[in-house]
């Protein structure tokens, strides 16, 4: 399977290499969907050393799915304690404990993954959230759903394995479409990046999460 | 196919009891054919794949705003719709010369609904088969960066899509998990909207 995996990549990148000499539409197309200017995307961090960006959580598609799974357990505490906070009643309250039960799915389905490929699930962060109003809890809802919408993103082109990208997508999409319920809620664009998402890379999504680890 | 492709073809099938661990409640048989029955003709092929599906949604939108009866908040939201797609049909066309290829022509389409309840309804249907459309070929995509483009588009198509199920009164993310569709799969869903 690694020797199968193998052929596939060098194979591509000189395909794109050749086809990307000039290329100026691409790299508006890219461009648009990067990071402004320090594409993520580009083919320059597109290389090897850009896998490398998760390898504190595991090595290849592990470490990529042991970096998702931390970040679906922080958003399943953090639904949990927003639903037993009695902060919200009625259809926002079910909206949040969908979304809490849908993170919970996550996290059960990128456990699964990463022991089907052979690696050790993270262990679940111990966090902390504030929780002081309706409104305060909203927007960190939105931030933290808009910011795993962008990890997810930032990370699909790093993975290895088609099946394991094909999962990453499916939850990458919901992720999406959590970030556009809040956003509404708060009267903000569904669409904060325009008609293209912009992805997030590893150091950014772990320090916008770091004031909420304990110990 | 492409000996690449075939390596992908082999890697899926050998890996399908990871894909049945992420997606749970889903069947792994089914979602490993759905993939390997997809069009053979590489990232110009998907890409053109995509671009006839953002056409369709292109002229939707375009059409709707004056066919749609929309007001307030859903008119804006038509309108961002509308633009959302034209850019989408402008990259991926751009996209495809780039890769050598020739975007595929835009074809007639012809939108059985009216009113704006008649809208609503065939929108969250457009919108939830583009996200599942692209999530079944982008694990197809061979150039990191295509399918880097691609998920940039993927995640705008569904917020659309919780966005329009908003407006509907229906769950904005009926699922854990957006399903895959295959090409044939998404052809015959918007089979009925090509005149």
């Amino acid at each position: 399977m690694a020797e199968s995996k193998e052929l596939v990549k060098p194979l591509s990148r000189r395909r794109l290499l050749a086809a990307g000499g000039g290329s100026a539409a691409l790299a508006a197309f890219l461009a648009a969907c990067g990071d402004d200017g320090d594409t993520t995307m580009g083919t320059t961090k597109m290389g090897s050393g850009a896998a490398s960006e998760t390898a504190q959580f595991g090595k290849g598609d592990v470490g990529i799915l042991n970096y998702a799974l931390t970040l679906e357990y922080l958003e399943t505490a953090f639904y949990a304690d927003v639903v037993k906070s009695g902060l919200f009643k009625g259809a926002d309250l079910e909206t949040i404990r969908k979304f809490g039960q849908e993170e919970a799915e996550h996290v059960e389905a990128l456990k699964a993954a990463v022991k089907q490929l052979g690696g050790k699930p993270a262990a679940e962060p111990k966090a902390e959230f504030p929780l002081e109003s309706a409104k305060s809890v909203l927007e960190l809802a939105a931030t933290v759903e808009n910011l795993g919408a962008a990890a997810y993103l930032g990370q699909a082109a790093n993975i290895e394995s088609p099946e394991v990208l094909a999962s990453a997508l499916a939850i990458h999409s919901v992720e999406g479409r959590h970030a556009a319920v809040l956003n509404t809620l708060l009267g903000e664009s569904i669409t904060p990046d325009g008609a293209f998402a912009k992805p997030a890379d590893v150091k950014t999504v772990l320090k916008s999460v770091e004031p909420f680890l304990v110990g | 196919m492409s000996e690449a492709q075939q390596t992908r073809s082999e890697v899926l099938a050998k890996g399908a009891l990871a894909v049945g661990a992420a997606y749970g409640a889903l069947a792994v048989g089914p979602y490993v054919r759905r993939a390997l029955s997809a069009s053979g003709g590489g990232d110009v092929g998907i890409l053109n794949f995509a671009l006839t599906l953002e056409y369709l949604e292109a002229k939707f939108y375009e059409e709707a705003k004056s066919r749609a009866k929309a007001s307030g908040e859903l008119k804006s939201l038509v309108n961002l719709l509308a633009e959302d797609e034209q850019q989408h049909v402008e990259a991926l066309a751009a996209t495809v010369k780039q890769l050598g290829g020739k975007p595929v022509a835009e074809p007639k389409f012809d939108f059985p609904y009216s009113g704006t309840a008649g809208f609503l309804k065939l929108a969250q249907t457009l919108e939830d088969t583009g996200v599942s459309a692209y999530n079944g070929a982008a694990p197809m995509i061979e150039s990191k960066e295509v399918l880097a483009a691609a998920g940039g588009i993927v995640q705008v198509e569904a917020r659309h899509a919780a966005a329009i199920r908003l407006q509907n009164g229906a769950e904005p993310s009926p699922a854990a998990f957006d399903p895959p569709l295959d090409e044939k799969q998404v052809l015959k869903a918007v089979e009925p909207f090509l005149a």
